[in-house]
């Protein structure tokens, strides 16, 4: 089990209660197909992923970056519990979209950015130990159901 | 991994030329904030008294790493050559595990997002992380 500490939680809460979702989800995700674009391999039914202004216009990737977001809610809402919360779609990402798990970290670097780039000096050191703690939480339970 | 394209080069000094004034700020951040998110990395420096982020110590340090990642810009078109001293110092003496050029890749990136969120777009995002990774792999060319 995780062991979250006081600051951990409320800083988490924080976070992602203040986050506007249909800003950060496209945000987030349309950095990841730029600044990884294998990534792309995935997205094949999404249209025109070209060049970054196609990406960052593009409303496929808008609508998936937003329903990730709520997908990492989840989490947020059940931080002591999240490799059971995490199982389903880990045997989706596995079984049925077949996303090699070493790209949950990519997108989890690229949120990363996103956030400390909208909260500015309030993401400090503190602040993103515990968010990058909770990512990789996140990350970890989505690979487990792999096999 | 992959070797610079002429474009990546430009985007990486322009967006040098825009914040290498504020470069002792961003190391003193990036070293910081490595050593706080990352607890490990500070077994490398155990003989510093004082290893909390407000240290002269990381400071000192912070203003060293960016110093070299200022000349390294400089010699963007020959990394290799250009960083063999820096590498020898990092293989020899200093014995840095390579993974670790990654995390303090990634702290660097994540203060230049907080300090200019604007500047910081995806495109300058892609080149820079091309380009420490390119810097990254330099340092480690005489370790084996």
């Amino acid at each position: 089990m995780v062991e979250w500490t006081d600051f951990e939680r409320a800083t988490i809460q924080d976070i992602f209660s203040k986050m506007d979702y249909e800003v950060v989800g496209p945000a987030a995700l349309s950095r990841c197909l730029i600044v990884y674009p294998w990534t792309q391999r995935y997205f094949g039914s999404f249209g025109n992923l070209y060049n970054a202004a196609a990406i960052m216009g593009n409303p496929n990737v808008a609508k998936h970056g937003t329903i990730i977001l709520h997908g990492l809610e989840r989490g947020v809402k059940n931080m002591d519990n999240m490799k059971e919360v995490y199982a389903e779609l880990s045997v989706l990402h596995s079984e049925k979209l077949h996303v090699d798990p070493d790209n949950f970290k990519l997108l989890s670097d690229c949120l990363t950015i996103v956030v400390a780039a909208q909260l500015g000096k309030a993401f400090t050191g503190e602040v993103q130990a515990a968010f990058q703690k909770f990512m990789a939480v996140v990350v970890s339970s989505l690979g487990r159901q792999y096999h | 991994m992959t070797t610079l394209s002429a474009k990546d080069k430009e985007v990486v000094k322009a967006f040098w030329a825009k914040v290498s004034g504020k470069g002792e700020q961003i190391g003193t951040d990036a070293v910081a904030r490595m050593l706080t998110v990352y607890p490990q990395t500070k077994t490398y420096f155990s003989h510093w008294k004082d290893q909390s982020p407000s240290s002269p110590s990381v400071r000192k340090h912070g203003i060293t790493v960016m110093a070299g990642v200022g000349d390294a810009v400089t010699k963007i078109d020959d990394l290799k050559g250009g960083l063999l001293s820096l590498s020898e110092l990092h293989a020899f003496t200093l014995r840095v595990d390579p993974a670790n050029f990654k995390i303090l890749s990634h702290n660097i990136m994540v203060v230049m997002a907080i300090m200019f969120p604007k500047d910081f777009t995806p495109e300058v995002h892609v080149a820079m992380d091309k380009f420490l990774a390119a810097v990254s792999l330099a340092l480690a060319e005489k370790y084996r």
